[in-house]
Parts: structure tokens; C-alpha cells; sequence
């Protein structure tokens, strides 16, 4: 075997499936959501689906909500996950098996995760009742709306749940591989806690606190189990429309569905696109400062 | 007096934010997993029963073959994405080639990009090739969001990997399969481990995947579960939420060593 060709051949493999089926099935979803659809006898290329849905009143309430939930579970785990990871650095009493709870609901499934905040958040959930116990409420009607509500209060706090360990874990790790050094040197030299943190630690942390947050927000964006079993009928968020687009017995919807699709998926490339730019400009200011 | 300091500490408090924060939400589903009667507002259940738990392992009940039907695809899924995702792993870690970066962006995509949206794309063609309601379809489908991930952790154990231990094998003589058995295999075994956990872990929660290429022909758990909480009986979607997670909790148990420290596998995450 040519040693040239040899990483391609190795290569080859999962090239094919990822290009056949999800290449290929992005494809199909962009050729569908111009009117492409020769199984149905339409061959005729057409922005109709992308204007219908563009004149949607749901379409943009699902699209904003869908953004709302996006951005507040992002920026509120990666705060959270910030402040998590900086605890758990050092090694103190119980610090196994504290971090092995952290760890806990990492491979825990987002619709187990959904069903536990339904059981505790609901009206008369778990908390509910803790509530009526102290005498803060005294029926379920008392309990604020925190699932099913408009805010989809619920479907975020699902998502900061389990995506503070995902996010917090990264950035332990990245502490970990940085060592204590450079701080060490910044307290020699006559920095203070907050100024260590402002200008050695979170330095640091910042490139991989944008990786995790991108990764969150596109997940966020576009996941589908956890809506659908805490959020309200409608508006409902951006990938549960398109999925009841999709699967709409008036075939007119198809096209519908596959145009939001394509901008939810053209949305999260575009902000990983700009994610990327952001940070090569700012490793090059860096370097260029050195 | 230095005691009550240290307990004061907001580390300490924050400590117990993530201790209770985490387990909560397990709390509810515990209980209600053995609870008869549980009506707002008392706090515990009124009367407990293992209704739940007799009807999930009851041999009539969906839940044994949606048990039969998660166990083999996600099995399926792990043997394929591995053999499937091996060699890419050992040619991202090990060489340097021509079109490296877009190849890596190209097999990270699906973990970005949702995959809800390439799999209702390519539904039509899975039809006409006779690929969906039935587990092979299902198979090839959970492949999109699974394989991206063994790549990933694969390329992390082959780019500190030296291949000369090899061609120092080939020179006494091995064949391309001893090499493998004794040389390669015993070295990136943790990593294997790691990689079809997170494989199996991927496939096994997979919902919407399965719902739609499988079209309630193949009902795996998570599929089951979803009908129950609809129904809303709490005790059965409870006791089988922890059926669901069982794997996971295993998952973790055997693989929390390598999730954090400095050789995380999630630490490549950082780095995308």
C-alpha cells in the first residue's frame, strides 16, 4: 500500500458514511425545501416553502422561542459549569466523590433527565409539595407555571442541568492540563485573587468555554426530546415544528419542514463559522502581542 | 473556630449546590418508581407497592423485547462504528496528510449540526431501499451521531501512539493480525473501552432517530418510555426511566477514571 494513499484508504470508510448519510441527507433536505421532490411527482424549483414559512406567524414564534432557549441555557450553564470547575480544582475532603456526582448525569439520556424535572417541577410536583410543606403555597394552582409555561422555563433548566457537567468538565480538564504555574507566578509577583482570576485563569479558560458553549448552543438549538415532553403545544420550539411539519399528512407541509431544516441547520453554521473566525483572530492578536 | 471558617466557605456551599443540584431530579423518580398512592401534597408516597417494578419484568409487558430490541442495535452500533471507526481514528492520530482539517470538520459535523435534520432528509431514500421499520435501518441511522464520537476518542489514543512497536514486530515475524492482537489491541484497549461505551451510551438514548426510521415498528426503550409519559402513569414511567439509565450509571462506573485528569477524553472537546 502507498504510504501517501494510506491515511485516505483508512479514511474511506467513514468518509463514505458520513457523506452518505448525513452529507446526503442534508442535501435531501436543502433539494426538498426548494420543492425537489420527484417521489411526489414535484420537480419544479421553488422558494414557496421558505416564503410560507417566512409569512408564519408560528414559525417565528417557534424560531424566537428556540433562540431564547438556546442563548439563557448556554450563557446560565457555562456560568454555572465556570464556577463548578473552579471548586472542584483543588483536592479537598470528599473531592472523588464529589466530582464523581458531578459526573453523574453526563451519560444520563436528556428525556430521563426531562421526565425528573417533570416529576419535580410540575404544579403539584416534588418541590410542590415541599413548598405546601413549609407554607409557602397552599395549592398546585399557587406553585409558579415552571413546565408547559411560555417561557419554557422547564426545557432550560433540563438543559442547564445536564450541560453544567458537560461544560464544567471540559474546563476542568483544561485546568488540570495548565497546572498552577502560571498563577503561582501572577501571586509572586504580587497579583490578588481577582486579579489572578481576570487575567491568568480565565484567559486560559476561555477558548475551551467558547468550544463548550458553541457545542451547547447548537445542541440546545436543535434537540427535540426535551421540548416535547416539557414544553407548552404552541408555540412549540423550532425542531418539534418541523418534525410535525414533517410528518403533517398535507404533503404541502414537507417542503415546510425541510426549510427549517435548512436554517436551523444554516444558523448553526454560520455560528460556528463566526465561533471559529472569533477565536484564530484573537489566537493571532496573542501571538502577535508576543 | 478554624472549623466553622472552613464550613462557611462559599467553595463549601457551592460544593452542596452541585451535590444537590445533580441528584434532585433523581429524588422524584426513586420514589415514585414504589409509590401506590402519591397524592399532592403529601411529600412521600402514602402507600408503596412494587407495582412498577413487577410490571416492567413481567415477561407479557412491551418492556423485555424494547429491552431485546435497545441491547442489540445499540450492540450493532458499537461493533460497526468501532470497525468502521478504527482505521479513521488511526489515520486522524497518526498521520499528517492533505485535507486534514476539512476531514476532521467534515466527521465532527454531526455532533454539531443536529441530526434530526439530516436523517428526515435522507428518510425518503431509506424508504426506497427498504430501510426503514426494521433494525437495520434503525442501525445505519444511529450511526450519524454515533460515529463522529469514536473517531474523536480513537485519534485522541493514536496521536500519542508509536507505530514502530509494530514494524518492529513485522520485522520478528508477526503477521498484520498478530501485530494487531499483541501489539496495537493491547495498547488503545482503554480507549476501545471508552469509545464503545460512548457508543453504546449514544445509540441507547436515541429517541427521535429510532421514532422516525423505525416508524414504531422497532420499539427500543426509549421509544416505550415516551408512550408511558404521555399516558402519564408516573409509577411505570418512572421505574422505566431507571431501567433506562441503568446502562449509563454502569457506563460510568467503568469509565469515570478516563471522563476527568489530565487524559480526559472529554478534554478534546476543548479543543474543537
Amino acid at each position: 500500500m502507498p504510504t501517501r494513499l494510506r491515511p485516505y484508504l483508512l479514511l474511506a470508510p467513514t468518509l463514505a458514511v458520513i457523506l452518505l448519510l448525513f452529507g446526503g441527507g442534508v442535501l435531501l433536505a436543502l433539494m426538498q425545501s426548494v420543492g425537489y421532490l420527484p417521489f411526489l411527482g414535484r420537480t419544479e424549483i421553488t422558494l414557496d416553502a421558505y416564503r410560507a414559512i417566512l409569512q408564519q406567524a408560528a414559525f417565528s414564534q417557534s424560531f424566537f422561542l428556540t433562540l431564547w432557549v438556546a442563548l439563557a441555557s448556554t450563557a446560565v450553564s457555562t456560568l454555572l459549569a465556570l464556577v463548578c470547575a473552579l471548586a472542584l480544582r483543588r483536592p479537598f475532603r470528599g473531592h472523588r466523590l464529589i466530582t464523581f456526582i458531578f459526573q453523574l448525569n453526563i451519560p444520563i439520556p436528556h428525556l430521563v433527565g426531562a421526565v425528573g424535572i417533570l416529576f419535580l417541577f410540575s404544579q403539584s410536583g416534588f418541590l410542590a409539595r415541599l413548598a405546601n410543606l413549609a407554607g409557602l403555597i397552599s395549592q398546585p394552582a399557587d406553585f409558579p407555571a415552571i413546565v408547559f409555561d411560555p417561557w419554557a422555563i422547564g426545557i432550560i433548566l433540563e438543559y442547564v442541568w445536564k450541560t453544567t457537567c458537560f461544560t464544567g468538565l471540559i474546563l476542568l480538564a483544561t485546568l488540570q492540563g495548565v497546572g498552577n504555574d502560571l498563577e503561582t507566578a501572577a501571586q509572586n509577583l504580587g497579583a490578588n485573587r481577582w486579579q489572578r482570576f481576570r487575567y491568568v485563569t480565565l484567559p486560559l479558560l476561555t477558548p475551551s468555554m467558547v468550544s463548550a458553549s458553541v457545542l451547547v448552543f447548537a445542541f440546545t438549538f436543535g434537540a427535540f426530546e426535551v421540548p416535547l415532553v416539557l414544553g407548552q403545544r404552541f408555540p412549540s420550539m423550532l425542531p418539534v415544528l418541523a418534525y410535525r411539519s414533517y410528518v403533517d399528512i398535507d404533503l404541502n407541509a414537507r417542503p415546510e419542514a425541510m426549510a427549517m431544516n435548512v436554517i436551523i441547520t444554516l444558523l448553526i453554521g454560520v455560528l460556528i463559522f463566526l465561533s471559529t473566525c472569533a477565536s484564530r483572530t484573537k489566537r493571532c492578536a496573542v501571538n502577535g502581542e508576543r | 473556630m478554624t472549623r466553622i471558617k472552613q464550613t462557611l466557605q462559599p467553595r463549601t456551599l457551592i460544593l452542596a449546590a452541585i451535590v444537590v443540584g445533580v441528584l434532585l431530579p433523581f429524588v422524584p423518580l426513586l420514589l415514585w418508581s414504589v409509590s401506590f398512592r402519591w397524592l399532592y401534597p403529601s411529600v412521600l408516597p402514602e402507600s408503596l407497592s412494587l407495582r412498577a417494578w413487577q410490571y416492567v419484568f413481567s415477561p407479557r409487558a412491551e418492556v423485555l423485547s424494547a429491552l431485546g430490541y435497545s441491547t442489540l442495535v445499540a450492540l450493532l452500533v458499537t461493533a460497526l462504528s468501532i470497525l468502521i471507526g478504527l482505521p479513521a481514528g488511526r489515520a486522524l492520530g497518526l498521520y499528517k496528510f492533505r485535507g486534514k482539517t476539512a476531514v476532521r470538520f467534515l466527521i465532527l459535523a454531526p455532533t454539531i449540526v443536529p441530526t434530526l435534520a439530516a436523517a428526515m432528509g435522507i428518510h425518503v431514500l431509506f424508504i426506497r431501499y427498504g430501510l426503514v421499520d426494521n433494525v437495520l435501518g434503525v442501525v445505519l441511522v444511529h450511526l450519524i451521531p454515533v460515529l463522529p464520537y469514536v473517531v474523536l476518542i480513537l485519534s485522541g489514543v493514536f496521536a500519542n501512539y508509536n507505530p514502530d512497536f509494530e514494524a518492529q514486530a513485522q520485522t520478528l515475524g508477526a503477521s498484520a493480525w498478530q501485530r494487531f492482537r499483541h501489539v496495537t489491541l493491547p495498547t488503545i484497549f482503554p480507549a476501545l473501552m471508552v469509545a464503545g461505551l460512548f457508543a453504546f451510551i449514544i445509540s441507547w438514548s436515541q429517541y427521535i432517530l429510532t421514532l422516525l426510521i423505525g416508524g414504531g415498528q422497532v420499539v427500543t426503550l426509549p421509544v416505550l418510555l415516551f408512550s408511558f409519559v404521555s399516558s402519564g402513569d408516573n409509577a411505570i414511567t418512572a421505574a422505566l426511566s431507571l431501567v433506562f439509565i441503568a446502562p449509563a450509571l454502569l457506563f460510568l462506573l467503568a469509565t469515570a477514571r478516563y471522563l476527568s485528569g489530565n487524559q480526559a477524553s472529554l478534554g478534546g472537546f476543548g479543543k474543537l
